[in-house]
This record gives structure tokens, C-alpha cells and sequence, in this order.
């Protein structure tokens, strides 16, 4: 089960947000004022726990799911080394088709006067 | 997948990147930066094997120092002159005893459209279909990367809200 299809429902990412705030928790206590129902969280779970992204143990006579977190730090990982990849190609391909490039001052009397490149806000959110 | 840039904030979602740009040269000199294998390879930091054309497969080595033996291939999808171009790719280091054309494949979207008079280009670049990768592969991908892109790393906001 790939992660980001895991990922990829509003329930589960609710699922996922209450497990990382309280703790392990039951499908009762999941299910509890969500208007889901019990049979639907206990699907959603299943899904999570095929992609590695929760598990679940006994407690006594309980079952409790709970956050496994490397899996979701891996795949969080990869998701910022892409983008920050193209964050760095972005850069590249500003430097390289802006001329003069922003930030650098003209010439004065043939000394070329250099400043620190300006960042200029970006239209859109980053991930 | 829309090939329009979206106005304001982009919508964030496990499955694609998106960067918006804003850059102070016209379309023509964008495009031909991004559509001409010699000068996307300058930027890019990869040497292509031949021109991007669509329907084509353009085999790529990366030319980071350290990394020259990560080899890519990139499927050239549709190029609209000034406009669009997009390719598919497996956004990993491919181990050269791997056959990967069986792997599902991001979708990388450029698309260019004036700014500020025709002085500058907005540019969007969508990367979409992480969805479809198997962790393993990410994993990996992340150990391989993580060495070489060190430099380069910068916080981003988590993206499970």
C-alpha cells in the first residue's frame, strides 16, 4: 500500500492527527464523535496499518492503534528532499536567465559592486 | 492534471510539488532555457543525450560532483512553444540494475505565462503522482539522496496537517 495513497483521505489524515496528539487509542474511542462509522474507522485503520503508517497491540482486553512514525517521517522526508530539490533547480534556472541577475548592483566607474541575492516572494505555498 | 497556474496559493496535497516563479526575462528566453536539452542540462546539472521532443525518451547523466553515475531518463510528453512542456521520470537515483519502465513515473509540468507586462514569465512547476511510488522506493531514494542534496536541504512545512 503506498504511503500518499494512505495518505490521500481526510479521514485518515484525521485518524492519523488523533493518534499523534492522544496517544494509542481503540476504535471505540476513534470512532466516538467522528460520524463514521465504527466499521468505517476500522477499514481506514486497516488501510493506515497495510501502509506501515500505524500499528496496533493489546492492552489487556483492548485493542489500541497507534502512530508508527518512522514510516511517516520517511515518506515526509522524501516528499521535502524533492521539493527542496527543485527549490535549488528553481534558483538555478533564475540565475541563469535573469540578466542582470536580482540583487547586484550595476558597475560604478568600473568597479562591479556585488550584494547578496535578493529572495523574491514566491506566487504559491511550498511543501 | 490542469496545465494552468493557479492563481495565489496552491493547494497543498500528497501527491504533486508545485513551485510558482516569477522570473525577469521574457517567455521566449524561459522557454528556450527549459525546452533546449543543452541549456535545461546547464541549470538542470544533468547531460542529456539528445533534444527534448515529444513522444521521445532523452537519457540523462546527472553532472553533480560525486553523483556522475545517476542516470535518468526522462519521456518527453507535449511541448506547446512558449507555453507547456512536460515529461515523465522516476524522481530517484536509478541503480543501473534496475529496469524501472515498469514503475509508475511523476509527471513534471512546465507552464509559462506572462508577468508584469511580457517583461517577465510566471512560471509553474508541478511535479504529480508521488501517490502511486512504493515506499520502498522512497526510502531508498532518501538514503541515496540525502548524502548528495545536503547542501540544499531547507525546512518545508509538513504536509499532514
Amino acid at each position: 500500500m503506498p504511503v500518499f495513497v494512505a495518505l490521500g483521505d481526510s479521514t485518515r489524515l484525521r485518524l492519523l492527527g488523533r493518534l499523534s496528539v492522544d496517544g494509542p487509542l481503540s476504535i471505540t474511542r476513534l470512532s466516538r464523535g467522528t460520524g463514521v462509522t465504527r466499521q468505517a474507522i476500522t477499514k481506514h485503520l486497516h488501510t493506515l496499518g497495510a501502509a506501515g503508517l500505524v500499528r496496533h497491540a493489546r492492552r489487556g482486553r483492548e485493542r489500541l492503534w497507534e502512530l508508527d512514525r518512522r514510516r511517516l517521517e520517511t515518506a515526509k522526508r522524501y516528499l521535502d528532499q524533492i521539493s527542496a530539490q527543485w527549490d535549488a533547480a528553481v534558483d538555478r534556472l533564475r540565475a541563469f536567465v535573469e540578466d542582470p541577475p536580482r540583487g547586484y548592483t550595476g558597475r560604478t566607474l568600473g568597479e562591479v559592486r556585488l550584494v547578496r541575492p535578493q529572495r523574491t516572494p514566491r506566487g504559491g505555498s511550498r511543501q | 492534471m490542469s496545465a494552468r497556474a493557479k492563481k495565489g496559493q496552491a493547494r497543498s496535497s500528497t501527491d504533486r510539488i508545485e513551485k510558482r516563479v516569477v522570473l525577469r526575462a521574457p517567455r521566449s528566453r524561459v522557454w528556450r532555457a527549459i525546452s533546449d536539452a543543452k541549456e535545461f542540462g546547464t541549470w538542470f546539472r544533468m547531460n542529456l543525450d539528445g533534444a527534448f521532443v515529444a513522444g521521445r525518451t532523452v537519457r540523462a547523466k546527472v553532472s553533480i560532483p560525486g553523483h556522475e553515475d545517476m542516470k535518468v531518463e526522462m519521456q518527453v510528453e507535449r511541448m506547446e512553444p512558449e507555453r507547456y512542456f512536460s515529461y515523465r521520470w522516476h524522481p530517484y537515483p536509478n541503480d543501473p540494475n534496475v529496469d524501472y519502465s515498469a514503475e509508475p513515473s511523476t509527471l513534471v509540468e512546465f507552464t509559462l505565462e506572462d508577468a508584469e507586462g511580457g517583461s517577465s514569465t510566471a512560471l509553474t512547476i508541478v511535479e504529480s503522482g508521488f501517490d502511486r511510488l512504493p515506499l520502498a522506493r522512497r526510502a531508498e531514494a532518501f538514503r541515496m539522496n540525502d548524502a548528495g542534496w545536503a547542501g540544499q536541504i531547507k525546512n518545508l512545512a509538513a504536509y499532514v496537517a
